[in-house]
């Protein structure tokens, strides 16, 4: 600083007081830049070497008898696992969507502004979005097992996975419900229409892209649950019969193979199975969110 | 008949409401009614701050899985935390528009890997790794945090980016108009800003390592005593009840039950300063 000051002595006083500004600058400048392209990278570098180390290995082992129809200990076929995880889906979502939907329409339809009940059934919700998915399981073998005598089945997991995924409908829903402009509700008002034809007939159908993103990140967390699963529909590795039938989804499936040791390879292949449907089930939302907001693309929480 | 049906369908959607009401309710039920007669029966203190677990003696002390559980969670933290905000900055106002297409979606996925492939993962190339570089057994606390901090990545990075888009252009502007260069603008006027949003997204990272069973399962070792050092092996609240549950019986099988609740109970407290935060930033 001092050099800076007697080298230019003969000049004017405004130029010294800006240079050594303009030096400390220069070192914290590129630092900070260095510094968040290194974070940006290391992020995208981690999964792509998570990703492309599990397709490496996997691939090859990716054997026709892998996909056989029925599963047995030396092809340890996911197929059965796939089937059930259809199953768990389906039921899961046949469940919740109804009711996270309806629950959506009366927050933002039917209850008055400042509702207490609105603000107790956010409070639950965030409440149960936030509890930890081994929770959930223990509270599904304590009530839907045991309580209610359905023992470890298809059963017994879906119900507990509908209320897992619940809090995801019901704010996606609600986020898609609220987009729709008012004038739409006005205008359906004052044709005449009452409110439950404005709800099924101008609102529903105007969320449906929003509604839908957010059904297809439910079924991506059912698809990649395992211990919410493992105590309530248990680890039998046949495709269900029953609704009352013991059975283990894909991601529990993957499980098992690498818990055992035995399997590693058809565990690496199960993972690519995994991995390819997690790739599709994002894909798919995001294209969902983009027909909602003109390409803004999917915001919330997981 | 019309009015019939505008009131029966209000009742419907009324009732569809009431339902996460109702499901908080069954799983608080559910679980404080087996939980908290086997804290009595253990002693509370006995319970939360007994060293030993050793169900086979009736020795039921979570002590450790409560040290285990904050240990990972703050080494997921510690790797986390630093990389998802830096990366959120570089998402919101650094990435070029072309690679943006490619993060986002490629951040949206890690959040969409199940758990168990990051834990298989965890299992067939970060715990050889931790056991050649750092020695050991390789399933360790070290490792459960680097696979978790890898896991929350997309949480904080996510809620971070939006916070920081929700901060006012003019804030940016005014520290270009004051001479600082971009990265300044961004980190010592937009950064401050977004402070509470940024916090929130790392509480609902605490939650998810804090939550996360079955990838830690796979990778920390699981054995149920206070870790000493990084490469010692680990067990948290939530594996504790995996890993026991399916053969647990009697009091044995409570204590199982009262530790998930230990673990409600933390979750609980940690959605109420998510709340908190979320309210100050509104």
């Amino acid at each position: 600083m001092v050099i800076i000051m007697n080298r230019t002595l003969t000049r004017p006083i405004a130029l010294p007081l800006h240079k050594p500004e303009r030096r400390r600058r220069d070192i914290q400048t590129p630092l900070l830049r260095g510094a968040v392209w290194t974070a940006a990278m290391l992020t995208l570098a981690s999964l792509g070497f998570l990703i492309a180390y599990i397709l490496i290995k996997g691939i090859p082992n990716l054997t026709p008898s892998l996909f056989a129809w029925t599963y047995n200990s030396t092809n340890v076929s996911l197929t059965p696992a796939l089937i059930n995880t259809l199953y768990m889906i389906l039921l899961a979502l046949g469940i919740s969507v109804p009711v996270g939907i309806g629950a959506a329409v009366y927050m933002t339809e039917y209850a008055k502004r400042g509702s207490k009940l609105v603000k107790l059934v956010r409070v639950t919700a965030e409440t149960l979005s936030g509890i930890p998915s081994i929770v959930y399981g223990l509270f599904g073998s304590l009530f839907f097992v045991d309580s209610c005598g359905f023992g470890l089945s298809l059963l017994s997991g879906g119900l507990t996975l509908a209320i897992m995924i619940l809090p995801l409908i019901m704010r996606t829903a609600e986020e898609a419900l609220l987009a729709v402009p008012d004038s739409w509700r006005e205008g359906s008002f004052g044709l005449g229409a009452g409110r439950v034809r404005t709800v099924f007939r101008i609102i529903l159908p105007a969320a449906i892209p929003g509604i839908l993103s957010g059904v297809i990140l439910a079924v991506g967390r059912i698809m990649g649950e395992s211990a919410a699963l493992i105590f309530t529909a248990g680890t039998v590795a046949e495709a269900a019969g029953s609704l009352l039938d013991s059975t283990r989804t894909l991601a529990v499936h993957m499980y098992t193979l690498s818990g055992e040791g035995l399997y590693i390879e058809q565990a690496y292949a199960t993972a690519v199975v995994l991995l390819v449907l997690a790739a599709v089930v994002n894909g798919l939302s995001g294209l969902a969110a983009r027909c909602l907001t003109g390409g803004r693309g999917s915001q919330w929480i997981r | 008949m019309k009015n019939l049906r505008e009131k029966l369908m209000h009742a419907v959607f009324l009732l569809t409401a009431c339902v996460s009401v109702a499901a908080v309710l069954l799983i608080c039920l559910f679980l404080f009614a087996s939980g908290f007669p086997a804290i009595a029966e253990i002693g509370p203190f006995n319970f939360l701050l007994g060293s030993e677990w050793r169900p086979a003696n009736d020795l039921y002390g979570i002590f450790p899985m409560i040290v285990g559980s904050l240990y990972v969670t703050a080494g997921a933290l510690l790797i986390g935390v630093p990389v998802g905000i830096l990366t959120a900055v570089f998402l919101a106002r650094f990435c070029p528009k072309r690679l943006y297409r490619v993060m986002k979606p490629a951040v949206n996925l890690m959040a969409g890997i199940p758990s168990v492939v990051y834990g298989f993962f965890g299992l067939v190339v970060l715990v050889p790794l931790v056991r050649e570089l750092f020695g050991g057994r390789g399933m360790s606390v070290l490792t459960a945090s680097l696979l978790l901090g890898l896991m929350i990545l997309p949480t904080i990075i996510n809620v971070s980016e939006s916070a920081i888009r929700a901060v006012p252009q003019s804030y940016y502007e005014g520290g270009l108009a004051l001479g600082a260069t971009h990265e300044r603008s961004v980190f010592y006027a937009m950064l401050p800003a977004a402070k509470s949003g940024i916090f929130a997204g790392v509480v609902l990272g605490v939650g998810r390592a804090i939550g996360e069973t079955m990838a830690v399962m796979m990778v920390a070792g699981n054995q149920p005593v206070i870790p000493d050092s990084l490469t010692d092996g680990v067990r948290t609240l939530t594996t504790n009840i995996v890993l026991e549950m399916g053969y647990s019986t009697d009091l044995h099988r409570e204590a199982l039950i009262a530790t998930a609740v230990v673990l409600f109970v933390f979750v609980l407290i940690i959605n109420v300063s998510f709340s908190l935060l979320k309210q100050k930033k509104s």
